[in-house]
């Protein structure tokens, strides 16, 4: 039975509107004249200057925001392929194959996910100049091709979805490990690796901190483009809200498309730890 | 065939081995040597451009013990994270129950209650930065047809802080409803059933089945909210705007001791001093986690 309680679904809209409200109100500064931005009451509905916004954005030889799209595009999907390959290699091993010092590595792995290591900005800054990939895209790429979030997700996976039998009944064929992996273990870890792949791609193209303090001005990823929009000397309100837009857009129809897997993995996630 | 055979058997003892290094060998390099380095960078007089100036044992240290900065950061940094964390928290745990229910249309609203997360946080940023603008803002729209004259939102502490609350909780309240979400439905219906037929009212039911039921989930939220507020930093930097950001408002009303760590390393260039300071946030975080689970392991369990 469904429930009837009127009083929940009140608060249900009253949330959704506090939750929806700012990106409506995006939408509408982002199609609004900078005049229209700044008067009293401020407006309420879609208005016709969006495209021109947005061109405007695009045209601005400052923030190179196409760039930075395809910048904060190439970086999130690196990132995911090679987070959840390393995550399914890694979760497998954990989940299914015996090894010496199998449990005390899992709890470092699990221990990863507690250090913020975001901390160790300034080395990290260092040791990206040693290496000559300061500035470019590699520096905020490389650090992120692994997640101790990653491995531990797969190993709960593994450890349900593969039975023991299908690997030894492999081996007695005589496949090797790799051959294990490939052929039978990923295709079976495909849901979790879909989930993984989504939260990682979301949380690489949100990244701000490290890109911010790492890239040069010719590699901007879009949230860097955004804080540089922003903090110009003159605001341009309707330009800064048309970048906001366009740049939050990818993640809001992926949402969209994928939002039952997202909100599953993340419950997942949180009903694990 | 014998060869073979031992082929076999090496491969499969070497190979757990080659699956896991991936991530060791990775987050070794970019996450944890850092993160340890940044301990030895600390104990040196370390520039930004001229490298290692020389040891200087705990120097940096005391200098951060005196430096009224450094404590305004950390006042600003603490009383964000409550003001911010504690509303979050208790209305994630409504909103957790109230999701929980039999509802029409369920995978809409936990959507909805998502869809903050999905922007970015310098999105966010922006966006409120605009809503609560002093001259324009909507905020300041409404207050003024409730008799309250514009408040500058930038401009004092706690109003600062206020905002920036609502960015973070509205950001993360719906994602940690889920997460509540997930461990209320482990919950066994029967204790509701139970509860009700004693007559228990749905406030009573909330306080004496939900909350203890939820208490580990809790301690997992609250944890993982104080390792990122501890480190909160984008939100602040682009509520402010203009060239000067990062010093958080005219006299660092709201700057974050994140945020003066990137201004000590980058703006002053101290690479020395900014790695005390986040060495300091480091074992901030680490007494911010131990108080939390001392703090709820104090919710009774059901009896």
């Amino acid at each position: 039975m469904k429930t009837k309680n009127p009083l929940l679904y009140v608060g249900l809209i009253a949330t959704l509107i506090f939750s929806a409200g700012p990106i409506y109100f995006m939408l509408v500064m982002a199609s609004r004249t900078n005049n229209e931005i700044v008067s009293l009451p401020p407006p309420f509905w879609v208005g016709g200057k969006l495209s021109s916004n947005v061109n405007r954005v695009f045209d601005n030889p400052d923030v190179l925001f196409r760039d930075a799209l395809l910048n904060s595009l190439i970086v999130a999907l690196v990132a995911t392929v090679c987070v959840v390959l390393t995550s399914s290699l890694a979760g497998f091993a954990f989940a299914k194959l015996k090894f010496r010092g199998r449990n005390a590595m899992l709890l470092f792995v699990i221990g990863t996910m507690m250090v913020p290591v975001q901390l160790g900005l300034i080395p990290l800054y260092m040791l990206m100049t040693k290496l000559g990939l300061s500035g470019g895209l590699e520096s905020v790429t490389l650090p992120f091709i692994v997640a101790g979030f990653g491995v531990f997700m797969m190993r709960q996976f593994a450890e349900q979805a593969i039975p023991d039998e299908m690997i030894e009944a492999a081996r007695v064929d005589g496949a090797s490990t790799f051959r294990i992996f490939f052929s039978i273990v990923f295709p079976a870890l495909r849901p979790a690796a879909a989930v993984l792949g989504l939260l990682t791609f979301m949380e690489r193209w949100n990244d701000f901190l490290w890109p911010f303090l790492t890239l040069d001005a010719e590699h901007p990823t879009v949230q860097v483009a955004l804080s540089r929009l922003s903090s110009g000397y003159y605001s341009d309100q309707s330009l800064i809200m048309a970048g906001t837009l366009v740049g939050t857009l990818p993640l809001v129809v992926v949402f969209i498309v994928f939002g039952r897997q997202i909100i599953g993995g993340i419950m997942e996630g949180g009903l694990k730890a | 065939m014998r060869i073979r055979d031992r082929f076999a058997k090496t491969e499969a003892r070497v190979a757990p081995y080659a699956f896991i290094s991936p991530f060791f060998i990775v987050f070794a390099i970019f996450g944890l040597f850092p993160l340890i380095y940044t301990a030895w960078v600390s104990l040196h007089d370390w520039s930004l451009l001229a490298g290692d100036q020389g040891y200087v044992g705990f120097a940096n240290y005391r200098e951060l013990f005196h430096d009224s900065d450094f404590w305004r950061a950390l006042t600003n940094t603490v009383g964000i994270f409550l003001l911010a964390t504690i509303p979050q928290l208790i209305l994630a745990t409504v909103l957790a129950q109230v999701l929980n229910a039999r509802l029409r249309a369920r995978t809409f609203w936990r959507m909805g209650v998502l869809l903050p997360n999905v922007t970015s946080v310098a999105a966010v940023g922006i966006i409120f930065g605009l809503i609560f603008s002093r001259d324009y803002g909507v905020v300041n729209w409404g207050l003024g047809h409730l008799g309250v004259n514009p408040i500058d939102w930038q401009g004092h502490r706690w109003s600062s802080w206020f905002a920036i609350s609502v960015m973070v909780d509205w950001r993360w309240t719906g994602y940690n409803a889920l997460i509540l979400l997930a461990s209320l439905q482990s919950v066994p219906k029967e204790l509701y059933e139970a509860a009700r037929i004693d007559g228990a009212s749905a406030w009573r039911q909330f306080w004496s089945i939900t909350v203890p039921m939820l208490r580990p989930t809790i301690i997992f939220v609250s944890i993982v909210a104080t390792i990122g507020g501890i480190q909160l930093f984008t939100e602040p930097l682009l509520f402010g705007s203009g060239v000067n950001a990062i010093s958080g408002g005219n006299s660092g009303q709201y700057q974050t001791v994140a945020m003066y760590l990137v201004q000590q390393a980058f703006t002053g260039q101290r690479f020395g001093y900014a790695s005390t300071v986040a060495w300091v946030l480091f074992l901030i975080i680490a007494v911010f986690a131990v108080i939390n689970v001392a703090l709820l392991r104090r919710i009774k369990s059901v009896e």
